[in-house]
């Protein structure tokens, strides 16, 4: 034993880093010559187009589908042609956007905003993940989707269309405002595809809450954007006078953060706000699993791969600014990150549905990844996200084959032993290696190294609490392990059994019996577990560090320095950790199947035994009902708006509608009603009247002076 | 004015405004009276020329006061215009009266619905 801990010094580890200089990270030159990388963005935006044409023209075949894989496949390979001719960062002008100026001499203000690719390292590590999922997962859609043929199967995929566009707006934008531009659109993809069966009342629930739960983080990120403009003069990253936010940030023109008042100081935070929101992080996480309302394909490439890591990109993005405005931004982030990963891996625990199981695990695996930014080893956090896009691309991809096949069953408990049923084996196994990744298993997993590196680091990074974070990094992993092997111990393994679920859809409807995935299905999840396998070659080869390495997010970058100095076993956690985080998972594996495989009777019950058990009741409870959050913000939250919200309406409703606008209605008419019995058709009094009238005014006139004096008398000065 | 007709106006101005006035607002109280107490319409039509006249008085009254010919002008211009109104007046009257053969000012209370 004791050698082969010794053995592990030499784990194959890219750990050996040159260290970077302080604050030292590549920028971006202008180019003139690379237009046509705009066409990353002008596939998507063209095939959302075709796709609402062929909703115009009610067509009801698959062509939406192979329009929408064609032209996003094609930005997959130009986003690849990109890749291979890159040699530096560059920023690539498509058109000029905003350009206003205003102001004389000193106060002189300028808003400058291109339609500009911003092309570094970092961009091109998510542009090839996002295109390249896109258009695998349209492909998937395409069968996946069949049943909606009739129904809307174009406007499914004018969605997909419309988030890849705004997916490469936000990752490949030079300023603030394109992002800001490509952010809002991937919330509003996100909300017409999370409610795209709006006949459902839980989905058009769930699409609403996800929209609303991200305006507040998306408030967030549209002050950032205003503060930094304001501090900075600018929202362009890099520009052409060399005056972009990461041009001074370089310069060490604001790297002290203390000399600027509060609103500087703000400006990280408020970009977390926007990146817990979008990522599903505390206290912003609660949408994320309502939002598997929506159609699987949409889970897997929005909800779990892409969309969902728009927030560690933006601070991945920004670290310098991160890190040059505030000392306590990067520990916050990490805080939270941890907290979100423990927390929602206990939910997880505790669920039944295994979609929103997976879902609480990418809310785990995004709390990995804000961690890893925290802790300052942002390659850690943004490989994690790369690797992650692929795994958890096909655990969504498989849960969706599964409800696909079943009618839409999606309880763990209703379906079992899917490998031994014919025609599932790939679904099975593709299954089974993409938990194997997302529990980290030793060595032939891509989230084993992606993940080894950000728990490691928090345990070499200086800061309020790494240590326990470190170790609520190693406890959530044990966890992980646990949820996710659950899973596919109920499902894939065991016993031949199932329920057929309640949404018989398109041609299935009558049959009774399951049916296996066909081409496109299959050919997917082989596609992208190939490409889950070859994340672990390019980790090992150095190209994630590279990646990472060669863009703003450079200053994050684990220092190997700690390897060296350190000599001994336990004195570099990068050494350990990986046989800590080993051994960890295997047992989670094991709890998982003693208590899913072996005897499943186990589980039941020993849920059973601690809901008997008046002291310990409350764990499986509070983890089965999420930690009631939903409830807390019900109470505290919704329930206080709601009552606002009826104050406001009983307002409007009695004081303003009853008796402003209906009293100066009615004012006229009860005049009329009064004055009425005065038209009584006798000429006489007619006359009496009039001659009255004429008395009382000739009397006003005569004795104007004497009624002036009895008003002031009567009311005080003004008569 | 020559000495004559002063000394014939002489007597006269022993009356002062107030004379005037009292009989104005005599004659337009003694219309007034009349319109509010009779339902026959001519009757009514008459006491109405009553407070006219009554008017007209205290119009030139002021005028003579005043000096100021402006009253006694637009006298003229109230009779004149009395004159036709009387006549038109009297030939609705006519009308009404061939319609419900009765001069009852009663009979005509339609409009009050």
């Amino acid at each position: 034993m004791l050698e082969l801990l010794a053995h592990s010094g030499s784990l194959p580890l890219p750990l050996a880093l040159a260290p970077a200089g302080e604050a030292a990270f590549p920028l971006a030159a202008p180019i003139q010559t690379m237009a046509w990388a705009g066409w990353i963005l002008w596939l998507p935006l063209i095939s959302m187009v075709l796709c609402g044409l062929c909703a115009a023209l009610r067509i009801k075949n698959k062509l939406p589908a192979w329009i929408t894989v064609a032209f996003i496949g094609g930005g997959f390979f130009v986003t690849l042609a990109l890749y291979l001719s890159y040699t530096e960062p560059v920023t690539i002008e498509l058109f000029r956007w905003f350009h206003l100026e205003w102001g004389q001499g000193e106060s002189a203000r300028t808003f400058i905003a291109n339609f500009s690719l911003y092309v570094d390292r970092l961009t091109l590590l998510w542009m090839l993940f996002v295109t390249g999922l896109s258009a695998l997962i349209a492909l998937y859609a395409s069968e996946y989707m069949e049943g909606d043929l009739k129904g809307g199967y174009a406007r499914f995929f004018a969605g997909v269309s419309v988030f890849v566009f705004a997916m490469s707006s936000l990752v490949m934008g030079d300023n603030l405002l394109m992002l800001y531009l490509g952010w809002e659109g991937v919330g509003f993809a996100s909300y017409w595809l999370i409610g795209y069966y709006y006949h459902k009342p839980s989905a058009v629930e769930a699409a609403k809450k996800a929209f609303i739960v991200n305006r507040i983080g998306d408030l967030g990120l549209a002050l950032g954007l205003y503060l930094t403009w304001h501090y900075f003069g600018t929202v362009e990253y890099v520009n052409a006078e060399g005056t972009g936010i990461f041009d001074q940030i370089q310069a060490g023109v604001n790297a002290d953060g203390e000399s600027g008042g509060w609103y500087i100081k703000a400006i990280p935070f408020l970009f977390m706000l926007g990146a817990f929101g979008k990522s599903a992080q505390i206290p912003l996480f609660v949408w994320l699993p309502d939002a598997m309302e929506g159609p699987t394909p949409v889970s897997a490439l929005i909800h779990a791969a892409t969309m969902v890591t728009a927030g560690v990109y933006l601070l991945a993005r920004m670290f310098p600014l991160l890190e040059a405005l505030h000392p306590l931004a990067l520990p916050t982030v990490a805080w939270i990150g941890g907290l979100t990963a423990l927390l929602s891996a206990t939910i997880g625990m505790a669920q039944y549905d295994i979609k929103r199981i997976f879902a609480y695990s990418t809310v785990s695996q995004l709390g990995y990844m804000f961690m890893g930014i925290g802790l300052m080893t942002t390659f850690g956090g943004a490989y994690h996200v790369f690797t992650h896009a692929f795994f958890k691309a096909v655990l969504f991809l498989t849960a969706g084959a599964v409800m696909h096949g079943f009618a839409g069953q999606i309880d763990l408990r209703k379906v079992s032993g899917l490998r031994h049923m014919p025609g599932w084996r790939i679904v099975s196994y593709t299954m089974l290696y993409a938990c194997l990744c997302l529990v980290g298993f030793p060595f032939i997993s891509s989230g084993f190294y992606s993940k080894d590196t950000i728990m490691a680091q928090a345990f070499i990074a200086h800061g309020p609490g790494y240590t326990a974070l470190g170790v609520i990094a190693v406890v959530t992993a044990l966890l992980t392990a646990y949820y996710t092997f659950r899973v596919w111990f109920r499902v894939c393994a065991g016993p031949v059994r199932y329920e057929m679920g309640d949404e018989a859809h398109g041609e299935d409807a009558g049959h009774a019996r399951p049916h296996a995935p066909r081409f496109a299905i299959n050919f997917t999840l082989l596609v992208i577990t190939a490409g889950a396998i070859a994340s672990i070659w390019l980790f090992l080869n150095g190209w994630g560090e590279e990646m990472v390495a060669g863009s703003t997010a450079a200053p994050g970058i684990v220092h190997a320095a700690h390897g060296e100095t350190h000599a001994g076993f336990w004195d570099n956690p990068h050494t350990w950790m990986p046989w800590v985080a080993s051994i960890t998972t295997l047992a989670g594996i094991s709890i998982a199947w003693y208590f899913h495989l072996a005897r499943r009777k186990a589980a039941d019950d020993l849920k059973q035994a601690m809901l008997a058990n008046p002291i310990a009741r409350w764990l499986p409870m509070a983890m089965e009902n999420k930690w009631y959050v939903d409830e807390l913000y019900h109470a505290f939250i919704r329930f206080p708006l709601w009552v606002i919200g009826y104050a406001f309406y009983f307002v409007d409703r009695y004081l303003l509608d009853l008796v402003v606008i209906d009293g100066i209605g009615r004012f006229p008419r009860w005049l009329g009603r009064a004055f009425q019995p005065l038209q009584n058709g006798i000429l006489q009094s007619y006359g009496a009247w009039m001659a009255g009238g004429i008395a009382l005014i000739a009397l006003i006139v005569q004795y104007t002076e004497e009624l002036r004096a009895l008003l002031t008398q009567l009311f005080g000065g003004q008569g | 004015m020559t000495p004559t007709a002063l000394a014939m106006v002489e007597p006269l101005s022993q009356l002062t405004l107030g004379h005037f006035l009292l009989t104005s607002a005599a004659l337009f109280v003694i219309g007034l009276v009349g319109f509010l107490t009779r339902r026959n319409m001519i009757l009514m039509f008459l006491c109405t020329e009553l407070m006219f006249q009554g008017a007209a008085i205290a119009l030139i009254a002021f005028g003579r006061f005043h000096l100021d010919v402006s009253g006694q002008v637009f006298v003229i211009f109230v009779l004149t215009v009395a004159a036709a109104e009387a006549a038109l007046a009297l030939g609705l009257i006519v009308l009404l009266y061939r319609r419900k053969e009765t001069l009852s000012a009663e009979a005509w209370s339609e409009l009050k619905d």
